[in-house]
């Protein structure tokens, strides 16, 4: 057997993952892939006793299972394998990846270039003012760089772009300034508290997705059970999550083409649900909601209703302006194909979340592998086809409404008379592999993480959506203006931090 | 148009009024109180428990500059640590960040702010954002300074998106090596006088990045901030709060 066939947020034992030859790891893992239900949602490599270890995930959307499959490679001489990229492009990232840390050459990868420059890459990999950017020769062409330091309240990251006068040929990302040692961190500290905080950290805007996972691959492999409230207020939180960052981003692009009014009393409405965190855990983005086999703050009746009073404030005002903006002939001008990125494309580098789903892909990890309570509210993606900025606005103005129905759906099934579980040890089971995958507001969310066999964290993996995405963008701008940059950016609003690590 | 005024009257007025007067909820996590100088049975929980190390003994301080706010410690047995819902967090020096069974608010030490701070800063206060190994939590935070509700600007306190526009940086995130050199250009190209903050735990201490090794902290080593800002991330409130002790108008 190729893989090893496992279900979202269930852990198995290291040895069943198979070790295949290289050919053959090759040849199975492009097989899988020509299934168009099938993506790799991580592929990296492990130092392991027996050398390098390489581990790839690959997600059947349909199946609703993960195929996990390896090979080892000697690490006393340089490694040399044939690029996986060559025939599908959207394994760039993870065999760049691989390459910065441990020195692999891909033989034909098109574009082997530095990922976040971590301070423990292959020694003699560049430093980050070294990026090797791309460069066109020609007196007719102009190139403009952006960053690092932008001129607002944003993270950092250059833009290099490549134009013929106003119209953009090409922009290359190069991104690691937010570098701050996340997965190493991750083993470094020992104590579950640390863990559990780093995970909150890794996106402070996405601190739901990314601290469900964790917990969810931390109770995997602890073999804890958690309890069907647990499930559903994660949900609720989740889906909380997504309004929020949603209406932000709603309020950011209306900002970016000069429409006041919705820009103002959209940025009004995300407080109303980011308070509603306050008023349930002290913490405006979830800090502290979500801990490893218990609830913190648990869902009271009063303040049940108090979010529902808060939904209901932020539904009747949302919706009118909403509707409005998207009447707005000056903002359909700027929205409606501008930024646009194909199906084709789409596919080509395998997005994920939001970029995929406005390209036509089904692709939603809430429906194809669904955890916490999404089995139970039966899941269905919003799909659009258009790929523009029109099409990733109207996507976030969808799935916010789609979320209040989630959010007043579950409160109903919370069950209040249900024992709460009081915090408890968790001891991880050892030689274990467990993968996490979760569906933030931006996307596919991956965790993975194998213990020793002595059950202590041996390897901790973070994928962040933007990862997969910021590809998207740079393909997203060509051909059109530059002055479009902006709103095109915040259209896909893609996390720094989360792909710095 | 009929649609905008309709959008305009259910909008209603967002701003607060006064901010001093703004209310936050109970279960808001500000400036912890400490209930004894030291405990009885020196039982370690509070340090064994405290992620980012910011608790010590003899006496029994908590380093507001250190600490993520995630309530952990009121596990005390001897029920000595708690929380209020005080956003007023913010210093000058990290020293009075410090509470202890002493503390009863967090106050600004008068003998290090330099002169020009309050003459020069203390109209029109123009500021430009580096973050640095940040996790965008801060940035929210500071963003949402400046929406509807909070409205900074009403008191002329604005960030800017250009160093040479501005009267001093705000710095989000533990600093590390990937960006030390921009957050040092940044730095140089601000027409001095110009003042220095830090926000968030992770800038005031490391925060939860203390013991990386992709920090690199030696800017803080040169340059001494103005102005230490906690929390993980600060509320909108403890931001221009801070900013507004800082600038001499509170």
């Amino acid at each position: 057997m190729a893989f090893q066939v496992v279900k979202n947020n269930s852990s198995i034992p290291l040895q069943q993952i198979p070790v295949l030859e290289y050919d053959v790891f090759f040849q199975e893992v492009l097989n899988l892939l020509k299934n168009k239900n099938c993506h790799c949602v991580n592929y990296y490599a492990v130092p392991a006793a027996e050398g390098l270890r390489f581990i790839c995930c690959i997600a059947d959307d349909n199946e609703h299972n993960i195929h996990v499959t390896s090979f080892v490679r000697n690490v006393d001489e340089a490694i040399t394998l044939n690029s996986l990229t060559v025939h599908q492009k959207a394994l760039h990232i993870y065999e760049r990846e691989i390459h910065e840390h441990f020195g692999v050459e891909f033989l034909g990868h098109p574009w082997l270039k530095p990922v976040r420059f971590p301070f423990d890459k292959k020694a003699g990999a560049p430093d980050i003012p070294d990026y090797p950017f791309y460069g066109i020769k020609s007196h007719e062409l102009h190139e403009v760089g952006v960053g690092p330091i932008h001129a607002g309240i944003i993270e950092p990251g250059h833009f290099r772009f490549v134009c013929n006068g106003e119209k953009v040929l090409h922009l290359e990302i190069h991104l690691g300034f937010q570098h701050r040692g996340m997965e190493q961190l991750m083993l470094q500290n020992e104590n579950l508290l640390q863990r559990t905080i780093l995970a909150e950290s890794i996106a402070g805007d996405t601190v739901v997705g990314h601290n469900s996972a964790f917990c969810s691959a931390m109770e995997a492999l602890g073999g804890i059970t958690v309890s069907p409230n647990i499930h559903i207020s994660r949900t609720i939180a989740s889906e909380l999550e997504r309004i929020a960052m949603h209406t932000a981003d709603l309020s950011a692009l209306c900002t970016d083409v000069a429409f006041q009014l919705g820009s103002a009393v959209l940025q009004g409405l995300r407080t109303i649900i980011i308070n509603t965190f306050m008023i349930w855990c002290g913490n405006r983005f979830a800090r502290k909601l979500i801990r490893c086999g218990f609830e913190p703050y648990p869902l009271t009746n009063d303040l049940v209703s108090k979010i529902k009073q808060n939904l209901d404030l932020f539904e009747k005002r949302y919706a009118e302006v909403v509707d409005k903006t998207f009447d707005m002939p000056s903002v359909l001008a700027r929205f409606d194909r501008t930024g646009i990125v194909t199906h084709e494309q789409s596919r080509l580098i395998g997005t994920v979340g939001m970029a995929a789903r406005t390209t036509g892909i089904v692709r939603d990890i809430r429906q194809s592998h669904p955890y916490a309570s999404y089995a139970e509210i039966k899941h269905e993606p919003v799909i659009l086809e258009t790929g523009d900025v029109k099409a990733r606005a109207k996507l976030r103005d969808l799935e916010i409404r789609q979320s209040l129905a989630y959010i007043r759906i579950l409160l109903e099934k919370y069950d209040h008379s249900g024992i709460t579980a009081s915090p408890q040890q968790v001891k991880l089971k050892p030689d274990m592999f467990v993968i996490a995958l979760t569906e933030g507001w931006r996307g596919e969310i991956c965790h993975s993480a194998i213990t020793s066999k002595d059950g202590a964290l041996a390897h901790y993996k973070i994928k962040d959506p933007s990862l997969n995405n910021w590809m998207a963008l740079a393909l997203a701008v060509r051909d059109n203006d530059i002055s479009d940059f902006p709103v095109c950016n915040k259209s896909f609003n893609l996390s720094y931090c989360g792909y710095d690590l | 148009m009929i649609r905008t005024i309709k959008i305009v009257k259910h909008q209603g007025k967002q701003f607060i009024p006064d901010l001093q007067k703004a209310k936050l909820s109970e279960l808001h996590t500000g400036k912890p109180v400490i209930a004894a100088a030291s405990c009885k049975t020196s039982c370690d929980a509070c340090i064994k428990i405290c992620p980012t190390a910011a608790i010590a003994l003899q006496p029994l301080t908590i380093d507001m500059g250190s600490c993520v706010f995630c309530r952990e410690c009121t596990a005390c047995p001897e029920n000595i640590i708690s929380f209020t819902n005080e956003y007023r967090i913010a210093s000058n020096d990290p020293e009075m960040l410090k509470v202890t069974s002493g503390t009863t608010s967090i106050d600004f030490n008068p003998e290090i702010i330099r002169n020009e701070i309050h003459k020069i800063f203390g109209g029109s206060l123009k500021l430009r954002l580096v973050s640095d190994g940040s996790c965008n939590g801060c940035e929210l935070e500071l963003n949402a300074a400046d929406n509807v509700n909070f409205d900074m600007s009403r008191y002329g306190i604005e960030f800017v998106a250009s160093p040479r526009h501005t009267d001093g940086v705000v710095v989000t995130g533990a600093l590390v090596e990937n960006s030390i050199q921009a957050l040092e250009l940044t730095y140089e190209a601000i027409p001095s006088p110009k003042i220095l903050i830090a926000v968030g735990a992770c800038a005031v201490s490391g925060g939860i990045f203390k013991g990386s090794k992709a920090l690199n902290r030696s800017f803080f080593a040169k340059h001494q901030p103005d102005l230490f800002i906690p929390g993980c991330p600060p509320h909108p409130l403890s931001i221009i709060d801070g900013i507004l002790k800082l600038s001499g108008r509170l």
